[in-house]
């Protein structure tokens, strides 16, 4: 069979499943915003209580695998009567794990506004809330975009996992059809070529444009 | 700090000669090392007070500390009557709230040596931050106000550029209207000169006289231009080693001083310029 | 915790102590390969050839872009298509070999270009060689800044191994799942994988933490 008469015949399914891959990341990746979002402010937050959730948080996702996650909430969680639908449960355990890094992201890029920031906005008598929202964290995104694009990338290889709890993402696809064909080098290696394509002219195009984008609106042209 | 010691401090200060900044038994400690020792300053409404002396002498601590950006360990401020770092509760004072301190700090505004504008925000937007997110006025009062203060520093024009095309001197004016854009009865100068380039010093300078001349704030203003303290001071601290080692007029201090440390910090500045 | 039976824990824990023996020793094969491949990735860069320095660039790009789960089943299962069988083991300490390797490659190449240039300089004007310039002077130099990536990674590739079960190497994942399917008991195995992994990676991170400064202090770099 050549390239292109597999293409013909199997074109179809891996192009099903790369939609699902791209469904899975865009969810995935609003998940893990929020969460290191939130994760990163409470890291830094003065009471010790709040911080401790986070640091547990983080340290529990980060000093585990992805995998050793989504297998835990799809086949643990539903005896603490937690049941999620195996999509849902992959796009949750990808989120809440690069959510995670994220987390520290955050954190970091707050830490490294400059501390005249801070001192200004508490010189012009801004509420905690205000100098975090309105000063603080527009500048610590700037800081913070080009390590999210790596991060993306991250994401982005971390959803083939879910195909291992049989959601028809990409991998899926592919192990399906080198099960019924073991056209093993075309099923793999065309995956492979769509996820270095997704990587590398959807998402790093998208975050070098959303990193200009942000510094023109931030005024730092 | 003992409740006991806080018993000595009045609850607030009253009378016709009651001093806009009061500084009373200031302590502030890093560990070990006493950066201010007991301090006792008092500024009257309306002053221009510089302070001067050696670096590690404490004197951006004072204003540091004025503008709640350290704590203190031990003594009390007042700023126009009413205690700074403490508030009364009953018949005595405790540390002070947050919701005090942020009652008391919209009396103080200052100006930072590295200018700390808002990179994120154009001139006008820096200017217009305060007033409409703190004071909760309206865009178009704040916007008013901002550009009235940004026309009387000579910023009028560049009102719309963002902080990083603008020159250091053009910064640290931006950052003046802004601070004063708040209404401050105090405002604070720490070293706004020294991170200049010597030929735009002038034109900040020049806002800072006619700030002094033509309206009745008070200011606290640390520096390392004699010539410049001398012109527009009504009184000179020489701080040494967490004290005030001499205060006066610029006349007094600069042209007669009495103690030896002066004398030898005033003729090194000198030979260095 | 509800229905936790202490019991069965006890039952399952060797097994499972026995694959992390397995999961530690697919870690340590894997990091080895990738630390030496990823040096000669890096060098491989450095070097005068336009073609090469591509050629390696764009190969390192695409193996940091794509899924390793992906590329161990390619491994795995492209051999056999063209005759060559490789055990899961080989495929397995290939893939995740290779994979690190491109990571450390990256890590290697901001060491190296963080060595200021004038090092160059003075290396040629004393008449040292290639070798020499690169072990003596500049290999020193850029191991301490590249010893935080080096040290993520080697707890990164650990993380990673769960993965290899996929192809079916007897690590910690593939045990505690097969457990699960023996006894259709899931919460002790996988609640057991997640507390062993904490265990060994938090540990691990702070030890490289510590290793990191000794190092700075024993070069005089900090």
């Amino acid at each position: 069979m050549s390239y292109f008469e597999f293409l013909s015949q199997y074109g179809d399914r891996l192009a099903s499943g790369t939609l699902i891959t791209m469904l899975l990341t865009v969810l995935s990746a609003l998940l893990a915003i929020a969460i290191a979002l939130a994760m990163g402010l409470m890291r830094l937050a003065p009471n010790a209580l709040i911080r401790g959730i986070a640091t547990v948080y983080i340290e529990i996702f980060r000093g585990t695998s992805l995998l050793v996650q989504l297998y835990w909430i799809f086949f643990v969680l539903p005896l603490f009567g937690i049941t999620l639908e195996k999509f849902t449960a992959g796009f949750v355990a990808v989120g809440m794990n690069l959510g995670a890094y994220g987390a520290e992201l955050v954190r970091g890029a707050i830490l490294s506004v400059p501390r005249g920031q801070w001192e200004a906005a508490l010189a012009l008598n801004m509420s905690p809330a205000k100098r975090m929202l309105r000063v603080i964290l527009p500048q610590a995104l700037l800081i913070m975009l080009p390590p999210w694009g790596n991060l993306m990338i991250e994401l982005l290889k971390g959803t083939a996992l879910v195909a291992l709890i049989a959601v028809a993402d990409l991998m899926f696809q592919a192990k399906q059809i080198n099960g019924s064909t073991f056209l093993s080098a075309q099923t793999f290696g065309t995956a492979l070529i769509v996820y270095y394509i997704l990587a590398r002219f959807m998402i790093t195009p998208f975050m070098r444009w959303l990193e200009r984008f942000m510094t023109r609106k931030l005024g730092r042209a | 700090m003992t409740n006991e010691s806080l018993s000595d401090f009045p609850l607030a200060l009253e009378g016709d000669n009651m001093p806009m900044v009061s500084f009373r038994k200031v302590t502030k400690r890093y560990g070990d090392l006493v950066v201010l020792d007991s301090l006792d300053l008092d500024v009257a409404e309306g002053e221009m007070v510089t302070i001067i002396g050696p670096s590690g002498s404490g004197k951006t601590t004072v204003l540091r500390m004025l503008m709640t950006l350290e704590t203190i360990n031990d003594g009390v401020i007042y700023v126009d009557g009413k205690p700074l770092t403490h508030m009364p509760q009953g018949d005595r004072l405790v540390p002070a709230s947050n919701r005090h301190l942020r009652q008391m700090r919209s009396n103080i505004g200052m100006c930072f040596q590295h200018f700390n504008l808002f990179p994120h925000m154009t001139a006008l937007e820096n200017c217009m931050e305060g007033p409409v997110h703190v004071l909760g006025l309206s865009k178009k009062e704040a916007r008013e106000r901002s550009e009235e203060l940004l026309e009387m520093v000579g910023m009028a024009d560049k009102r719309n550029q963002h902080p990083s095309r603008l020159s250091g001197g053009q910064q640290q004016r931006v950052a003046i209207a802004r601070a004063l854009a708040m209404r401050p009865k105090v405002m604070l100068f720490d070293e706004v000169t020294s991170a200049l380039d010597p030929e735009v010093i002038g034109e900040v300078t020049n806002v800072i006289r006619r700030l002094v001349t033509e309206h009745n704030l008070t200011m606290l203003m640390v520096t390392h231009q004699m010539g410049f303290a001398k012109d527009i001071s009504d009184r000179v601290c020489f701080f040494y080693g967490g004290r005030i080692e001499e205060q006066g007029t610029p006349d007094e201090l600069f042209g007669n001083p009495q103690k030896e440390r002066t004398q030898q910090f005033l003729s090194a500045v000198k030979e260095a310029t | 915790m509800f229905d936790w039976r202490w019991d069965f824990t006890w039952e399952i824990l060797p097994r499972l102590v026995a694959a992390t023996g397995n999961t530690l020793m697919a870690a340590g094969f894997g990091y080895a390969l990738a630390v030496v491949l990823g040096l000669v990735f890096a060098l491989a860069q450095r070097t005068p050839y336009r073609a090469l320095t591509l050629a390696v660039r764009e190969t390192v790009e695409f193996i940091r872009s794509t899924p390793l789960v992906l590329q161990i089943f390619f491994v795995f299962y492209v051999g056999p298509q063209f005759g060559l069988r490789l055990s899961p083991w080989t495929a397995g300490m290939i893939a995740i070999g290779l994979h690190y390797a491109s990571y450390l490659s990256e890590v290697y190449r901001g060491g190296l270009e963080s060595v200021p240039k004038g090092q160059w300089e003075a290396a040629t004007s004393l008449n040292l060689s290639t070798a020499r310039t690169y072990f003596r002077v500049i290999i020193p130099q850029a191991l301490p800044p590249s010893l935080a990536g080096m040290g993520n990674y080697l707890v990164g590739i650990f993380k990673d191994t769960p993965m290899l079960s996929v192809i079916g190497v007897a690590e910690l994942m593939h045990t505690a799942t097969a457990i699960g399917s023996e006894t259709y008991r899931y919460l002790e195995p996988y609640t057991l994988v997640g507390i062993i992994f904490l265990a060994i990676s938090l540990p691990t991170a702070a030890g490289i933490r510590i290793f990191e400064a000794w190092v700075r202090r024993k070069l005089g770099m900090s």
